[in-house]
């Protein structure tokens, strides 16, 4: 109680120093700085929003659930890209906290980049399930089915799928730092997800990035599993897609039993 | 809208990303030293094939050009030859394991603080005895360059 | 995405691996010879045409020669790659690839003929 009311009597303050530009408008890039009160449980999108309600309401971020599960909040705090929300201004241990936009993505203005990039590479990779047989040949009736999955089939996707699309792995990876057709962590990771599921019978998902810009241009930085917020672990996903591309581990996947529902009308 | 275009190279980290090892930890600083030693490796093995084909102009021409390199310069040169190529292969011998899935862990069930089982310690330590692997040989290279 | 390609880009990467492994194994014969006698004598003129004139360790320098002319000169194709991504420069970097492989490993072969026959 005691530290509750010092805190409230003594408001702690920050600079916050956030990236300014506004790429339509080719304005100069430069930093504003700004003075913001803040708590133990302050986060550095509390404080952000804060400067947007009561400093500068031009200030351009991106932003929804506030609690790490939209993705939309990622940005460059202090060098390393981490989602706003997810971040609180205590733990960064530092006088002054740097907003910049996430690397590699384009700017828009602000804080706020393209991610048309990053959502045609994970396009790219097919990231649904493909069933063959979830059309009848007759009749081309579509039918319903549902897939029997033991725990152990769904705990070697399951971590993949987790995956908020927030674009940190994507902006840590160094290859994507250079290599615009690289698919980068996030897509590599989503096409193990759906390889792995045994609900999926797509036969050339790995020829997809079996290219001179694929999977191989991956060197196992780690950077992308170390700024996850979710835990997704994108480089142990690539790691082992790799080891079915060169042959160690054997593609015998067996697919998930598929038990056909009838629908009402039918039963009736 | 051009700068927003798919391929527009806006806000790209560039070399600048790779080129600094500070931030993501060990497996980073592998990645970093993985391509520093390559390319000096194969720098340096083009000179030696270069150096030693002054062989074939007879011993002169031999012995004048082993000459330049039995410096201090030119012996410190190979030690750091001897450390590149030692942290080359062994963290390259682990990264071919980690490429083959070997060594990582296997997915699970993530909860917080999300430790990724990928970064773990098996790894770290391979980095860790590369490091001291190639410390050790350049250790021993220099006792055998500068002891005689 | 790329097609008709002599090799798979998967195929690019075994060779990699392989000629990486047994480099190791080749280039550590080779330095075990400079050790087994001492470091300055071992580079004497004629303890070197000795050494060329073995046939096993001819072998074992014309295999380093290949083997770290193709690891090294595919790492450097693959750093070059992630730089810059447009046809005109990838095809540059294949060709200069494959002839700078190609022309270290007979620059490099010169040497062991002409320095066997000395």
């Amino acid at each position: 109680m005691n530290n509750s009311n010092k805190n409230n009597k003594d408001e702690k303050k920050i600079v916050l120093k956030i990236f300014r530009e506004n790429t339509a408008q080719k304005t100069d890039r430069h930093y504003d700085k700004f003075n913001v009160p803040y708590k133990k449980w302050t986060t550095v999108l509390d404080a952000l929003l804060h400067v947007k309600s009561y400093m500068d309401p031009s200030v351009a971020i991106r932003y929804s659930c506030r609690m790490a599960s939209c993705g939309s909040c990622g940005m460059k705090i202090n060098g390393i890209p981490r989602l706003a929300c997810y971040t609180k201004i205590s733990e960064l241990e530092t006088s002054t906290i740097e907003c910049e936009p996430l690397p590699n993505l384009p700017v828009i203005r602000d804080l706020v980049t393209d991610f048309s990039r990053f959502f045609n590479h994970h396009k790219n990779v097919q990231p649904y399930i493909q069933s063959n047989d979830g059309v009848d040949d007759s009749d081309t009736e579509k039918k319903t089915f549902s897939f029997y999955q033991s725990p152990d089939d769904v705990d070697k996707y399951l971590q993949f799928s987790y995956c908020i699309k927030c674009g940190l792995c994507y902006s840590a990876c160094p290859t994507v730092g250079t290599d615009l057709k690289f698919p980068g962590p996030q897509a590599l990771a989503q096409l193990y997800r759906y390889f792995a599921d045994t609900r999926d019978e797509a036969k050339n998902r790995l020829d997809i990035v079996d290219d001179r810009h694929g999977i191989w241009r991956c060197h196992f930085a780690g950077s992308c599993s170390k700024v996850c917020p979710k835990g997704v672990d994108p480089a142990l996903g690539i790691q082992l897609l790799r080891s079915y591309m060169l042959g160690i581990s054997k593609n015998e996947k067996k697919l998930a039993k598929k038990i056909e529902i009838k629908t009402n009308e039918e039963n009736i | 809208m051009k700068e927003l275009e798919h391929d527009s190279r806006n806000n790209l980290e560039g070399l600048k990303g790779w080129l600094n090892p500070s931030r993501y930890g060990w497996e980073r600083i592998s990645y970093w030293f993985q391509r520093i030693t390559g390319v000096f490796l194969l720098i340096y093995f083009i000179g030696h094939v270069y150096e030693t084909s002054t062989i074939v102009n007879g011993q002169n021409a031999w012995e004048s050009f082993l000459e330049l390199t039995q410096t201090v310069w030119g012996h410190l040169f190979l030690i750091m030859v001897i450390g590149a190529s030692t942290f080359h292969s062994a963290n390259g011998i682990r990264l071919i394991f980690t490429h083959v899935g070997i060594g990582l862990g296997t997915p699970g069930r993530p909860d917080y603080p999300y430790n990724p089982s990928s970064l773990n310690y098996r790894q770290k330590s391979g980095i860790w005895i590369a490091l001291i692997l190639s410390a050790a040989a350049m250790y021993y290279g220099f006792t055998v360059l500068f002891g005689e | 995405m790329e097609r008709h390609r002599m090799l798979k880009e998967s195929q690019i990467m075994k060779i990699h691996y392989i000629t990486g492994i047994a480099a190791i194994f080749v280039v550590a014969v080779h330095i075990l010879m400079r050790l087994i006698v001492p470091f300055g004598s071992s580079l004497e003129y004629d303890y070197i045409i000795s050494n060329y004139k073995n046939i096993f360790y001819v072998f074992i320098l014309e295999s380093i020669l290949v083997l770290i002319s193709i690891h090294g000169f595919n790492g450097i194709r693959i750093i070059l790659l992630e730089l810059r991504q447009n046809n005109a420069w990838e095809n540059m970097i294949t060709i200069m690839t494959i002839s700078a492989t190609i022309a270290l490993i007979a620059y490099g072969t010169r040497t062991i003929i002409l320095a066997n026959g000395l």
